[in-house]
């Protein structure tokens, strides 16, 4: 139950337990080794369950306490019925999944909101490594183009439009760079994006 | 179901008997005598019977700690650690439990319970009918996965225990967690099902079949009253386990052991030409069937894959599984295995789906592993580290109440 205490909390995990409302059910898909749901569980006492790939995680999860369900996010939220959350996480894992419209359709099928966190492309610094020649390689997206799992890259902007078109509304947005959160230009200045929606 | 791999023996056979570093050591089996009839799902009842019974570790003093094990087609009360009555057998899942094993009996106290109808020291087929002073034989009831959980219950009460931290089992063992969840809901903390299936499929019902087949055709089952001509079907039960046999393995794991390797080729590597064993394969499966049908009663046999192919919880919800299981009030660990094709992983999420339906508590583990149905007796780090550190989260909670 300490784990959470003894590591810095992310700035993104308060940001999203700011908006979860206490004793609500949340499902965080692609949790990781659990610290979101296991922070939640401790900060606004949720009734969590992630979903989960790798063993080891799954493994982590189990450890710390917190529900896990081992599959692979690319075949769907069969699993889960209609409105069965009240909010579904996406942290991070926007980026490398391959059917993109189809999960962000999904989280609002499943649950009454959705968030969902991405590295910016538009962060400024990306744009000058690409005006020297280089893709971007940063603290964010650690990856060389070759061995990259982020194969969906975007921008705010990219993400808002994707938003309209899936008639997703967004209700929230926080934006940070790697020590604060930005509100000025977020699209040059921000690494990371935060977003909470619902369907329409 | 599996029991494939009663764990190999040990090989040395130095007279003072090992105790394995994290073994239970030796275990009497106990004999627990029970006089009011037990009703059946069939309508029949059986008047008294005895459950051969295995405990290792120690009741905390609040008796929240004991956790059942249940077992599968072929197992016993023999879970954990050697047998006194016989030093050369180890528990069947002696891998998973004892002290400092996933299953800790240093922490936990845990039960293993002989099945009614089998036939390791729990009356069965070959006990004897004390209306008749004769075995029971073909006039044993047939039983269904939900008498032996009433079975078990009856049990816990006689050693005074209101509420198992966890009730877990594999294959068929795991049909009777699922089952003492529904049945018994306020009787189970944490239900723990492996390698296991809300219902068998048509095909699981077709080997069966095949199975039973073999056994009632043999001329020397005499309908099931065997026992009183001096005879055993061994034949048709040999034949029963190599059919079942075939379906604990994956194709790839078969294809590794033995491929298409010859037992003892003619000259030059050439077949034989004849239908006696030609394949390493085939040597396997005889012998596995012919050592089964040694230790096995072909009754008893009959008896449990008729358990297997009757139990189906949602039946009684008109198939619906969500409700037959909204009773359940434990936390569930499900795991299955990747290359199970007798209960593969889409029978487990069918489980994991009804649960969470009902807001239930559950965690499912999808092990990658090669070993098919068998995979839940083998010792896999991933496997046994998921139910290592759930049942360190149940420890946890014993320390809290």
């Amino acid at each position: 139950m300490t784990e959470a205490i003894a590591t810095p909390v992310r700035r993104d995990f308060q940001r999203i337990a700011s908006w979860v409302a206490p004793q609500s059910r949340v499902l965080d898909l692609g949790c990781g080794d659990g610290a979101l749901l296991s922070f939640l569980q401790q900060q606004r006492k949720v009734k969590g369950i992630g979903v989960e790939i790798d063993d080891q995680r799954v493994i982590a999860c189990v450890q710390k306490g917190v529900d896990v369900v081992q599959q692979n996010l690319e075949d769907g939220l069969a699993l889960f019925g209609d409105q069965q959350f009240d909010t579904v996480v996406l942290s991070q894992t926007l980026q490398s999944m391959h059917h993109t419209e189809h999960i962000l359709r999904e989280m609002v099928r499943v649950g009454r909101t959705g968030v969902v966190s991405f590295p910016n492309f538009g962060y400024l610094p990306h744009g000058w490594s690409i005006l020297c020649g280089r893709m971007p390689v940063t603290k964010q997206m650690p990856y060389a183009w070759y061995n990259t799992p982020n194969i969906h890259l975007c921008t705010i902007k990219d993400f808002e439009d994707l938003c309209d078109k899936l008639n997703l509304h967004i209700l929230e947005r926080a934006t940070f760079n790697p020590t604060a959160e930005v509100s000025w230009l977020p699209n040059w200045r921000a690494t990371l994006a935060l977003y909470r929606f619902s369907g329409a | 179901m599996s029991d494939s791999f009663q764990a190999p023996t040990p090989a040395s056979t130095s007279p003072p008997v090992a105790i394995a570093v994290g073994s239970v050591g030796l275990v009497q089996t106990q004999f627990h005598d029970f006089d009011q009839p037990l009703p059946l799902m069939s309508g029949q009842s059986l008047p008294s019977y005895t459950l051969a019974v295995h405990t290792y570790g120690q009741l905390n003093a609040d008796r929240s700690n004991a956790v059942l094990i249940c077992h599968a087609l072929n197992a016993s009360h023999h879970v954990a650690g050697l047998s006194a009555e016989n030093p050369d057998d180890l528990g069947w899942w002696d891998n998973m439990v004892g002290p400092g094993k996933p299953v800790d009996t240093d922490i936990f106290f845990v039960i293993g319970v002989n099945n009614l109808g089998s036939c390791f020291g729990s009356t069965g087929p070959a006990s004897i009918n004390p209306a008749t002073n004769r075995p029971w034989g073909a006039a044993f009831p047939v039983l269904t996965v939900e008498d032996w959980v009433m079975a078990q219950a009856r049990l816990a009460d006689k050693l005074g225990i209101e509420r198992f931290a966890a009730v877990m089992g594999g294959s068929l063992g795991g049909m009777q967690a699922l089952s003492w969840s529904i049945a018994c809901p306020d009787r189970v903390a944490n239900c723990v099902v492996i390698a296991s299936t809300p219902r068998l499929s048509a095909q699981n019902i077709a080997f069966n079949e095949v199975a039973r087949r073999a056994i009632i055709t043999d001329p020397e089952f005499h309908g099931g009253d065997y026992y009183a001509h001096g005879v055993v079907p061994k034949r048709g039960l040999a034949v029963a386990r190599m059919v079942g046999h075939i379906t604990y393995l994956s194709d790839s794991d078969m294809a590794e052991k033995f491929g298409r390797t010859q037992r003892s080729p003619a000259a030059d590597g050439d077949y034989h030409y004849g239908f006696d064993v030609e394949f390493e394969v085939e040597s396997y499966l005889r012998y596995q069937g012919e050592k089964f049908s040694r230790y096995f009663d072909a009754n008893t046999y009959l008896i449990i894959t008729r358990a297997l192919d009757y139990f189906d919880p949602g039946r009684q919800t008109n198939g619906d599984l969500t409700l037959a299981l909204a009773m359940a009030k434990a936390n569930f660990l499900l795991v299955s295995f990747s290359t199970d094709w007798r209960f593969p992983p889409p029978r487990s999420r069918e489980i994991v789906k009804a649960l969470l339906n009902n807001e239930a508590s559950v965690s499912y583990a999808e092990i990658d592993a090669p070993h098919g149905h068998d995979a839940f007796l083998l010792t896999d780090p991933r496997y046994h580290s998921v139910v290592r550190s759930y049942f360190e989260r149940i420890a946890q909670g014993l320390n809290h109440d």
